[in-house]
């Protein structure tokens, strides 16, 4: 696993992608701190961490695009399987390499409620709160980068894809706030999420047969569910879309709450979308 | 060493490898011969676990590829038919790289570096990116990663294959060197490279295997199949007729070229040199022989003999 870390880091600051991707967080950050703290007069860094989060959208695919795309293109995957090495410890290498990266903005970015705190007054905990919670949310957006970089094998299409999931999860929780309340949209709402997490699933094991039993199952388990209950409905799509949300979750702590259960949410999402990304390498071996 | 049965891949409807069982022994060079597409490719994937099998297993040295991978996968070197070269690395980096993974310990690194690059000619290269190296440097480099961590079994997937022949004749030579103390399976679609380097063959068409032999008895098999073209001036109705009087041959063709001369095609009996009785029957006569060469059995020759006796086939297979 160590090696893979240590190959990972390398090639990502021998190409441009690790020195774009903190190149590009670090310009914006510094904007942001003049705009809203030095311009607007504030003591606050957290709101510039807030503006500098939407960065990630573009930062992220950069830094992710590559990971597994290119290991498929230029077939130096099949020494990943040849070599005497598990899946997870390929994947779990990487992902810390890339966390690794993450983290060098981040410390750079420590620095200015320091910084700050020379010509006003700084809540430091905030601050530096706001910042790990920062981290940590990049880190869980870069768990879905690399699951999309494994799925193509074309760079591209993995920057592009991974640019259109950071703008869903980044809207999800604005979105949320538009969606009808009533029972029945949730439930059609509810039976469209079951269908294309099912077709998720036919993508990663192409198992046509499962994929469709499990959603008719999961369909008629939330109608029966719907005519016991028809008042649970009432808004709960919105409601699971909002508590899915990464981003609002990470304004929280930009609203000067620490909660750790927000932390523990980051890495479980993280977690989950490192375990597909061993599920989507362990099934190239069995090819399609 | 490796025990492989009732193996089968199949992709949708395609069918890569069917049903194919073999032995390899200790300390031998193994060809697999086959044309393009043969499964030769599939075949070598999933013995080192790059690829799962549809069906059968794989045994090596005792430890199931696909239950105890990361025992069995130590046992094996492997280059696959790209070599999977990191472009923005130098041949050190990556062949460190590539030790750190196979977990060799730390004091045995230097050592297997240094003799890798050795062996395999990399030293002179060690620095230079690797994006920068011709063909030929980045096989010999995917070949001193097989060498790291002292495989028993070294597999080669057309390890010749866009080489200019002075690096083919290297390369052979490495395997041939690397045989003394390995176990070699190498693949090719090339008769001769096989013939040359292997001590055994596996031949395999249509993701099927049609016979396990050792080299000599496969170039046994080979021997009807020579062609000997004779380019002859002059009254050719006469050399016709000599020639029919030779024992150990036939004729299997005659054709006028554009300029008067006649080239006749002979197959030799058995696997006896006819070439000067040839030439001292037309000395005798007063017949000018311009040219003469013999053509080698080819790789299509070999599938149909083995295809057109299915007795043989079986015996031979074990």
């Amino acid at each position: 696993m160590i090696a893979v870390y240590k190959r990972e880091l390398s090639a990502c600051f021998k190409g441009m992608p690790g020195y774009l991707f903190t190149a590009f967080l670090l310009l914006f950050t510094g904007v942001y701190v003049m705009v809203y703290n030095l311009s607007g007069y504030s003591a606050n860094f957290e709101y510039a961490l807030s503006a500098v989060s939407f960065i990630y959208m573009i930062a992220v695919p950069v830094l992710t695009m590559r990971t597994m795309a290119e290991e498929k293109k230029q077939k130096t995957d099949q020494l990943l399987y040849a070599l005497p090495l598990r899946m997870s410890q390929v994947v779990l290498g990487k992902y810390l390499a890339l966390c690794t990266v993450l983290l060098i903005p981040c410390l750079v970015m420590a620095a200015y409620p320091l910084l700050l705190s020379l010509w006003g007054t700084v809540n430091l905990p905030t601050a530096y709160g706001a910042l790990i919670a920062f981290f940590l949310l990049g880190a869980a957006l870069l768990s879905v980068g690399m699951f999309v970089s494994a799925m193509t094998e074309n760079q591209v299409a993995s920057a592009v894809i991974t640019l259109i999931c950071m703008l869903i999860l980044y809207l999800t929780g604005d979105l949320a706030a538009y969606l009808s309340p009533m029972s029945r949209a949730s439930l059609i709402a509810l039976c469209i999420a079951v269908a294309v997490l099912c077709a998720l699933l036919y993508l990663l094991c192409r198992n046509l047969i499962t994929s469709l039993v499990l959603c008719v199952l999961g369909v008629i388990a939330v109608y029966w569910y719907y005519v016991a209950e028809p008042l649970v409905f009432y808004g709960l799509f919105a409601n699971i879309l909002r508590s899915l949300s990464l981003f609002d979750r990470f304004y929280t702590f930009i609203n000067g709450v620490f909660d750790l259960r927000h932390a523990v949410y980051f890495l479980s999402f993280a977690a989950v979308f490192l375990l597909l990304t061993v599920q989507a390498l362990e099934k190239r071996r069995w090819a399609e | 060493m490796i025990r492989v049965s009732h193996l089968s891949k199949r992709y949708g409807d395609h069918t890569a490898v069917s049903d194919i069982s073999f032995h390899i022994e200790k300390g031998v060079i193994y060809g697999f011969l086959g044309p393009n597409g043969a499964g030769k490719s599939t075949t070598m994937n999933i013995l080192t676990g790059c690829l799962s099998a549809t069906a059968g297993e794989v045994m090596i040295l005792g430890h199931n590829i696909e239950e105890e991978p990361m025992k069995a996968k130590r046992h094996i070197g492997y280059l696959p038919e790209i070599p999977p070269v990191y472009m923005d690395m130098t041949p050190r980096e990556y062949l460190l790289f590539v030790l750190e993974a196979k977990n060799v310990p730390k004091k045995d690194r230097g050592r297997q570096l240094e003799s890798a690059m050795e062996k395999t000619g990399v030293t002179p290269m060690q620095h230079r990116l690797i994006r920068n190296l011709s063909k030929g440097y980045r096989q010999r480099v995917g070949i001193a990663q097989a060498l790291l961590g002292d495989p028993e079994i070294i597999i080669l997937d057309e390890p010749t294959v866009g080489l200019d022949p002075k690096q083919i004749i290297e390369i052979r030579e490495l395997i041939r060197e690397l045989g003394k103390s390995h176990t070699v399976i190498l693949s090719s679609h090339i008769l001769s490279e096989v013939q040359s380097v292997c001590e055994k063959v596996l031949i395999i068409s249509g993701g099927r295997l049609l016979a396990v032999d050792t080299a000599e008895n496969l170039a046994r098999l080979l021997s009807g199949h020579e062609k000997m073209h004779l380019t002859v001036a002059g009254d050719a109705a006469k050399a016709l007729l000599l020639l029919e009087t030779l024992p150990n041959c036939r004729i299997a063709g005659t054709a006028t070229l554009e300029n008067g001369e006649t080239e006749i095609t002979l197959r030799p009996l058995s696997d006896c040199d006819i070439r000067k009785s040839v030439f001292d029957l037309f000395a005798a006569n007063g017949l000018s022989l311009l040219e003469m060469h013999t053509e080698k059995a080819s790789l299509e020759d070999v599938f149909l003999t083995l295809t057109a006796n299915p007795d043989e086939k079986e015996a031979q297979t074990e």
